[in-house]
Order: C-alpha cells, then structure tokens, then sequence
C-alpha cells in the first residue's frame, strides 16, 4: 500500500524529525510522508508523542531537530487548509451554542468584529451539517449531544474551510461502538471524495483497520511506519518496545499483549502492562 | 479634586424623605410621593443604569460560558479597595475602583490560566482586597454612608463628572467585546480547535480579564462591591436557562440586566432604601422564573 510514490507532492513530509522536552526525546529520526487521500493512522502508548505531532502539524510545536514540511511550506499556526477534530469531550451545559454555531465557528470564528451570518454562511452550515447528518440535531445545544453527535458536529466544524489535511486527535476516545462506526466512515468518505488527507491519532487500531493505508507507531523515542501488516507484526512491534510484544490477529481484529506503557516503562524498566492485553486500548468493544 | 465628586451614600429618596417618620416598613421599601419630581432629578442615574444594563448583560455571557463568577467576586473586592482608598484620599471613586478592578484583573488573567490556579490566585487576592478597603474605610473620617454606599451601592445622586467616567468606561468595554465577540466565543467554547485555527487564544483570555475589569469597577458603582454578581452572572445565567442561540442569548441577558437595573432604580427612587435591594431582587425572581421555564421546556421536549 505504499506504492503511492509517483502519486501527487506530499501534503506532509517530515525529514530526520526530533522532539524533546526538557533533553529528553519523544521521538527523533522521523521520516515520512503523507500523500493527498492518504489515511495514516498514529498509534503508541500514552506519552509516545502523538499529540505532540499533532501540534508539529498544525504549527503550535517547533521541532527540536529535522525539519517539517506541511502543504509545501513550514507549517503555521491557523492555516485553512488544515482540518482539526480535538479528542472527545463532554462541554459545560451551558455552552451557549448550538450545533450549527459550532460548525459556523470553524468557518469565521477567527475574524474580528461583529458580522451577521450571512445567507452564504447559513447554506455553507447547512451543508456541512447534512454532509455530516447532523441535520437533525442542527439547533440542539452543545451540552445536551451525545458523544458521538459532538464528535460529528466537530468533523462539520474541521471540513467547513474545505481543507486538504485533517487532523484527528483521538476522536474515537469514549464513544460506543456504533458512533465509532459512523465517526470514521465519515472521515473516511471524506478522504475518498476530496483527497483530503487523514491523520488519526488513536489508542486503538481497530476501528479504523480497514481504511488505514498506513499506521506510525511510536514507541520508546522510536518509531516504525507502513501498512498494518508490517507494523503490526510481533517482531516489528518487540524490537520497537525492546521487550517481547505478541500480535494475534483474530479475524479483522489485532490484539496486542504485552506493550508496555510509556509510564510504565519508567517505573519497571519495560515490564508488560498489567491487565491490558490488548496493548492499551480503554475501549476495545466486543468483538463483532 | 473632592468637590466634583459627591459619593451619595444615600438616595434621592431618602434626602427628600429625611424629616419623615413613622412611615412603617413597607412605606419605607415602596413609595411613590412626588414621584415626578424625582423622575428628573434621577435621569443621570437611568442613563448610568441603562450602560451597566448594557456592559452587564453583555460581559455576563461570558463569565458564564468562561466559568468565571468567583473571578468577578474576587476583582469586585479589589475594585472596593481602590474605592475605599479613592474615597479617603479625596479622589475619583470611579477611577479609584477602575484601578483596583484592572491591578486584580490583570493578576487573575496572568497567573490563573488554568481554573484550578486561578480560583487559588482569586481566593488569595480577595481578602487582601477586602482588608485594605477596611483600612481605608476605618481611616476616612467623612459620612458613615459613604462607606455603606461602596460596599452596597450608591451613586443615585450621580454628578455629572462621575456620569462622564461611567459613559467612557462603558463606551470602551462595549467596543472592545464587540470587536473580540467571535473569536472570544470561540475561544470560549472550543479552546483547542480555536488555537488550532489561529485565534490568539492566551491574549484573548487577559483581554476579556481586563474587559471584565472594567464592568465590574463600573457594576460597583450602583449595586456595590458585595452585589455585582446579580447585574454579571444572574442575567446571563437566566437567559442560558432558555436558549443556546448565540444571537438570542446576549439580547435576553441584556433585557433581564436592564429590567433588573432601571426596574430597580425606578422602585428605589420613592424609598428610603438603597438601590441594591431592589436590583439583586428582580435580577433573582427572573432568575428563577428562567430557571422554572427552563425546566418545563426540557422535559416539554
């Protein structure tokens, strides 16, 4: 699944690329490229740095070492063409907006001044909301979504500037199966339709398995990318954590025993993680 | 410095019920004699009320949506501390409480950024506040209502220079929201994907710090240091009980302040009382009829 090479200029090209805080490294030598309509999925243990690449991305982070190239430019902070879905989570019942605010929010939030929405910006939201089937909930205040509904209205919210990458920062993180289902197909017609493209930070590989073309591991200041079925192999997974890992395919599921977490790693110098065969995932949900 | 400044401690009312007596409890809350005359002589305090109204209902919107009713308590104690020192130095109170409002303000905003520290860095700074407006309060040796009025609100005899301090102040904090709504809203609501789209989310949050600074210095001025929540969180916590709408909400919490302020202002007028009771009133039984219809619009839907 690689061979998108002789495919259009990277949207994302990263070269030797080192991140530290405080001498210590969450990663460094980190070369790759994201391709138009290529969905990378960001998978590694709590503190491995994924949301640090996010933030690289999206131009908040200066690296430490290497260079980064996002859209043929460095990256800066607010650009329009980069889409972003934050993790999940629950807002304040009295968040004075309504669905559709949210999503007008990410269209001219940025700007200065007071405007009235104009007829333009209305059908844009409208459009947005039905693209995302959030019509229905269009005028339902932000408290009382459900999890998965918020999670919808935010992808409204990232697509509204019509971007050419979308950044997801655990955006599965406690939604039930059914709304993982429907967060990621979204993402992923997006992707499909648009040539956006995806990178999905996620504990869990499972719900996007399917649609991944590649997966970035991130372990122990080191790193491992390419197709599910090269990077999630038990040898390509041990020699990253430096301790045995097992990787047991079951059915269209990877389980993952024995990954230790980053925290843990600190405390019992690379033991397992207790009770977490499936390499940390807080929401495995049942096997179908 | 001293005589163009006159801190009314008490009402109109009440100087014109001075040599009155016997006139029984009720007569007291509610009184309507020589009501007209009294309407003219009160037009500078409708004007200043119809402003905090204004700055009130707007600025609220976002102490609620931003969590920030402790932080208003906080810098309203600072704002009567600047008060108390104008008053026994013989200067402005309004710009005596506009200088305590920023100094706690600015603290708040640059120190508490996250809610857990900030409410520490609120909890710290208002006892000083309090305290030193006692001292100076203790050291004053004018009225005995002029201390009352900084603590419970005052001001129904407005002279004209503090009216043209309250119109300027005003003037500035609605300006000021009204460039930074949008992207305050946003940084409000979403914080992370604000940054993300380049909204100077840190900036904003001092900004609306100082703005708020501002309100409450000038919230002081009418219903006191102890009672500025009811014109800076009950509005627009009553109107947040009703709708979610962006555009709707700021103009429900506005009407609720202006009903709560001139309503207020207009019951005080005839009385013998301050002007603070009356407000905090109103502003709670909308309050609670928000609340009511809030309740059986929810579980109507």
């Amino acid at each position: 699944m690689t061979g998108r090479d002789g495919s259009p200029e990277p949207v994302v090209s990263l070269r030797g690329a080192e991140l530290a805080y405080d001498g210590k490294a969450l990663w460094r030598g980190l070369t790759f490229d994201v391709r138009p309509g290529e969905f990378l999925a960001v998978l590694g243990p709590n503190g491995s740095g994924k949301t640090s690449l996010l933030r690289v991305l999206l131009g908040r982070q200066p690296l430490t070492a290497g260079s980064v190239t996002v859209l043929g430019g460095p990256p800066h902070n607010g650009s329009k063409r980069i889409g972003y879905v934050p993790q999940h989570k629950t807002l304040p019942a009295v968040t004075a907006l309504r669905a559709r605010d949210l999503v007008r929010l990410g269209l001219d939030g940025h700007r200065w001044g007071p405007r009235p929405a104009s007829a333009a910006t209305r059908s844009r939201v409208n459009e947005l909301l039905e693209v995302v089937g959030a019509t229905v909930y269009a005028d339902v205040p932000l408290g009382s979504l459900s999890g998965g509904e918020l999670q919808c209205v935010r992808i409204a919210q990232a697509l509204a500037t019509d971007p050419r990458i979308l950044l997801c920062d655990e955006p599965l993180l406690s939604l039930d199966l059914h709304h993982q289902r429907s967060v990621t197909a979204l993402v992923d017609r997006r992707r499909r339709s648009a040539g956006t493209a995806v990178v999905f930070v996620t504990h869990e590989i499972n719900p996007v398995l399917s649609m991944v073309d590649r997966v970035l591991y991130l372990a122990r200041g080191g790193f491992r990318i390419g197709p599910p079925d090269e990077v999630m192999t038990s040898a390509s997974l041990s020699r990253l954590y430096g301790t045995r890992v097992d990787v047991v395919r079951v059915r269209d599921r990877i389980v993952v025993a024995g990954a230790p977490d980053e925290s843990t790693v600190h405390n019992h110098a690379g033991g397992p993680d207790n009770d977490r065969p499936d390499g940390g995932g807080p929401s495995n949900g049942a096997p179908p | 410095m001293t005589g163009s400044v006159r801190p009314g401690g008490c009402s109109v009312g009440r100087v014109l019920a001075d040599g009155e007596h016997d006139i029984g409890i009720l007569g007291q809350i509610f009184g309507f004699d020589h009501y007209g005359e009294l309407l003219a002589l009160a037009q500078d305090a409708l004007l200043a009320g119809a402003l905090l109204g204004l700055v009130g209902g707007l600025a609220g919107v976002f102490v609620v949506m931003r969590d920030l009713p402790f932080a208003v308590h906080g810098i309203s104690e600072l704002s009567f501390a600047g008060a108390s020192a104008a008053l026994f130095l013989g200067m402005n109170i309004v710009a005596g409480s506009i200088v305590g409002s920023l100094v706690a303000a600015g603290t708040i905003g640059a120190l508490g950024v996250r809610a857990r520290d900030r409410n520490a860095v609120i909890g710290i700074i208002m006892p000083f506040g309090l305290g030193l407006g006692v001292l100076f309060l203790s050291l004053y040796k004018g009225r005995a209502a002029n201390k009352f009025g900084v603590l419970t609100g005052q001001i129904v005899a407005v002279a004209t220079p503090q009216t043209a301090w309250l119109v300027g102040t005003s003037a500035v904090v609605l300006v000021v929201l009204a460039i930074m709504w949008r992207p305050l809203t946003f940084a409000s609501a979403d914080p992370e994907v604000a940054a993300a789209r380049g909204v100077p989310v840190r900036a904003l949050s001092l900004a609306f710090m100082l703005v708020l600074g501002l309100a409450v210095a000038l919230c002081v001025q009418i219903v006191g240091a102890l009672l500025v929540l009811s014109l800076l969180v009950t509005p627009a916590a009553a109107a947040a009980r009703l709708t979610a709408s962006p555009v709707v909400l700021p103009l429900l919490s506005v009407t609720f302040a202006l009903v709560s302020m001139e309503g207020g202002l207009l019951l005080a007028l005839g009385s013998t009382l301050p002007v603070s009771p009356y407000v905090t009133t109103i502003s709670f039984a909308i309050y609670l009829g928000c609340r009511l219809a809030g309740a059986r619009r929810t579980a109507g839907a």
